[in-house]
């Protein structure tokens, strides 16, 4: 490995690390699209910075930038107040207006610039190692380096100094409010960290890329756990993993680095969608399943406490009186016989007394309502479940 | 060019006729399908599927190398899809909610659409310049043919949109009533979330993938707030539309480096803005008279409560009192004063005021509603 290519993936698990952090809260505040809407109007922001400074290395770029960024969060939340229109379509207003400026600022003023827009939405991180930073004439690093790695820093001792106020104003804001520290400042906070995050990142890998590696690793933990905690220390982990990963798929391929990770973490995403315990679709189908079975199982034996003729009762009018198919039919009646709730003599079915007690006390259930009962009661009845 | 020249061009010119066409078209069948997403609280499921879009582009040209718009079109439409349906069933079969799930759609697909386009552009043989236009579009490249299909496509659409315009207009208000009257939601659903895909799918040329969101809510949000019917605001925000295609057209065509996409985002941003400000229902002007007016008729209720307490210890209801005695209240005004003799509840003579029967009427009315507010 080259030191450029060590630099560059050094950048890129910066810049995950980074975006990983504001990203959790956003999305746990449901407000992971105000991302996306930061991400692009970031860039009248820094056209008009450029403009001020002609240059595009001044600091003044990522503080406009940021500043336009905010000015979107304020701008969504004034019209959301107005009730106006709905929530979402707030955003969907405010975002391509801003950034429509920014195109024709850039198209109409700075033709000859190196602000080209594809740059801004796409970056090119494979040029980041090149962009040096001197001081005394000394190269200490790539410069995109060192603002992520301060931007990093910064988010790292905000997140830690106010770990409390961002976990309970996420939670519980009317707690928070009671407790004295005003969900609004910590929301704002939020806003201006995810805004300077954007711009430090966008430069290396896009605004795009921002987006994705703000939302997707969150999204990825939050499948998951529940846990405050581990779901940072998951969507790090993801985000570091993407990085690095993202780009040797891109150094094989050929093909950009900031595409190849958010294709790795779209990947990742997807496995873990499909296979998560508890939470992932194939284990939400497998329950999903599980339930009905059983709850037909408990129509099935309440309509045996229900009739004590043996005509009802006989294994073949099962098909017509409840209108089951009959492998249905037949699986239901195995899963009731292996838990001994019934017994089949000569096709008749009866119940024994352990299904009686279980049918009494889902009668119970089905008055009361309770849904943590019927877990218990599965728990306490079932050898098999559905 | 001015904008005189643009119009006397619209006409003559092959290039500018066609464009100018194609987004007034586009700008009618956006805002049309754009009013179903915005009142069914999906505005940025434009932004997602835009997005998502790329990567079928993207694909369709490796497979088949071909650079016929309508069928990287076709790509661009099942990948789309694909992304629509996809989030349905994040939000539906997993925690995460539906601002998470179009975030992580949107940039996944867009990231991936990217990484295929440079993987594209590196290729030795590659004759890829056509598919950057897609990023922000290039009403330039507009033909004729394109024209023609978006205008067999908006037909398409009109059509099946009167076909089910009584289930689409239940679903949209009350999707649980139309599940007991026996429609097939899903069904339904799933046309009018085909239809927006498509919409955008057609617009991905002229605009782009970036700004196609902006294109499909901006004229419905801005005929939100003139209507509060569904039909009028279908027509209201297609109206809205074309206009912001043909002017947006306009004015890009008549400056220099001005490119149409954004232009035309623009000019439905003010439209959304002007609708936001001077609708006379909902309007923020209007809504800021109407509690300015509130606040007056508050205030000369309460001196005219003020002078019945006053007026009503006497037997002569018209004995005249001093105003200087209202100067223990706060809520009145010269102007207060003025008023209610307009409205002939007092009469002022000189430094002396007296009620009169009518005021003393109302203002007692005024009294027991409040006593029964109570």
């Amino acid at each position: 490995m080259s030191s450029a290519q060590i630099e560059i993936q050094l950048i890129a698990s910066l810049v995950a690390i980074a975006c990983a952090i504001p990203g959790v809260f956003l999305v746990l505040r449901k407000m992971a699209l105000i991302s996306d809407a930061i991400s692009h109007s970031i860039l009248p922001g820094l056209v008009i910075g450029f403009f001020i400074t002609h240059d595009l290395n001044s600091p003044l770029l990522i503080l406009m930038g940021a500043l336009s960024g905010i000015l979107t969060v304020v701008l969504v939340e004034y019209i959301q107040k107005t009730k106006l229109v709905k929530e979402d379509t707030a955003i969907g207003l405010v975002f391509p207006a801003l950034f429509s400026i920014g195109v024709l600022l850039i198209a109409k003023n700075a033709n000859d610039v190196h602000l080209d827009v594809d740059a801004v939405l796409l970056g090119e991180l494979a040029f980041a190692p090149f962009d040096r930073l001197l001081i005394n004439g000394i190269d200490i690093g790539p410069k995109s380096l060192w603002i992520i790695g301060t931007i990093l820093l910064i988010t790292l001792g905000l997140l830690v100094a106010f770990f409390k106020e961002l976990k309970v104003s996420t939670f519980d804001a009317g707690l928070s409010t009671a407790l004295g520290f005003s969900p609004v400042v910590i929301h704002y906070g939020l806003m201006s960290v995810a805004s300077i995050t954007t711009v430090g990142a966008f430069d290396a890998v896009g605004a795009i890329l921002v987006v994705a590696l703000m939302i997707a690793p969150a999204a990825t933990a939050y499948l998951l756990t529940n846990d405050l905690k581990k779901m940072l220390v998951f969507s790090v982990f993801f985000g570091m993993f993407s990085a690095i990963s993202g780009y040797w798929m891109a150094h094989y391929l050929d093909a950009s680095i900031s595409g190849s990770m958010i294709t790795v973490l779209g990947f990742v995403f997807f496995l873990v969608y499909l296979f998560a315990p508890n939470r992932g679709l194939f284990s939400v189908l497998y329950r999903n399943k599980q339930q009905q079975k059983e709850v037909q199982l408990l129509t099935f034996l309440l309509h045996l406490n229900n009739h004590t003729e043996k005509k009802e009762r006989h294994l073949n009018h099962l098909n017509e009186h409840i209108n089951w198919h009959k492998i249905k039919a037949k699986a239901v009646v195995d899963l009731a016989e292996k838990n001994n709730m019934i017994v089949i003599e000569n096709q008749i079915i009866s119940l024994t007394q352990k299904g009686k007690t279980f049918t009494e006390k889902a009668i119970d259930y089905i008055i009361t309502n309770d849904d943590s009962e019927i877990e218990s009661m599965k728990k306490d009845f079932f050898l098999f479940r559905g | 060019m001015d904008l005189q020249e643009y119009f006397k061009l619209v006409f003559s010119d092959y290039t500018l006729r066609t464009i100018t066409i194609g987004t007034a078209i586009l700008g009618a069948i956006c805002g049309m399908l754009g009013s179903f997403a915005v009142l069914r609280k999906q505005s940025l499921l434009g932004d997602a599927i835009s997005h998502a879009s790329l990567p079928g582009i993207a694909i369709v040209f490796l497979i088949t190398g071909t650079k016929d718009t309508n069928v990287l079109l076709f790509g661009a439409l099942i990948s789309g899809l694909l992304g629509a349906f996809w989030i349905r069933g994040i939000v539906k079969n997993t925690h995460l909610k539906t601002d998470t799930a179009l975030g992580l759609i949107l940039s996944v697909f867009f990231g991936f659409g990217m990484l295929l386009l440079t993987f594209i552009q590196k290729m030795p043989n590659a004759n890829q310049s056509g598919l950057d236009k897609f990023l922000f579009g290039q009403a330039a490249t507009l033909l004729i043919e394109d024209v023609w299909f978006m205008a067999i496509v908006t037909t398409v659409c009109l059509a099946v949109l009167l076909l089910f315009w009584k289930e689409f207009k239940l679903l949209l208000f009350d999707a649980d009533y139309a599940k007991t009257l026996g429609f097939n939601i899903k069904f339904i659903d799933a046309l009018i979330t085909s239809f927006i895909v498509l919409a955008i799918v057609l617009g991905l040329q002229t605009v782009g993938v970036v700004l196609m969101s902006a294109m499909l809510l901006a004229p419905a949000a801005a005929a939100r707030q003139w209507t509060n019917s569904l039909s009028t605001m279908v027509i209201l925000a297609a109206v809205f539309g074309s206009l912001a295609g043909v002017i947006g057209t306009g004015i890009s065509a008549s400056q220099s480096n001005l490119s149409t996409g954004p232009v035309i985002v623009l000019v439905a941003a003010v439209f959304v803005v002007f609708s936001f400000v001077f609708s006379p229902s909902r309007g923020l002007l209007f809504r800021q008279i109407r509690f300015l007016k509130n606040r007056r008729d508050l205030k000369l209720h309460k001196t005219l409560s003020f002078m019945f307490d006053l007026v009503r210890t006497h037997e002569d209801k018209s004995h005249p009192h001093a105003v200087k005695i209202l100067n223990n209240f706060q809520g009145y005004t010269r102007g207060t004063l003025k008023k209610l003799e307009e409205k002939e509840y007092i009469k002022i003579h000189g430094r002396m005021w007296s009620m009169t029967e009518k005021g003393y009427q109302f203002a007692g009315n005024l009294y027991n509603q409040n006593i029964e507010n109570e």
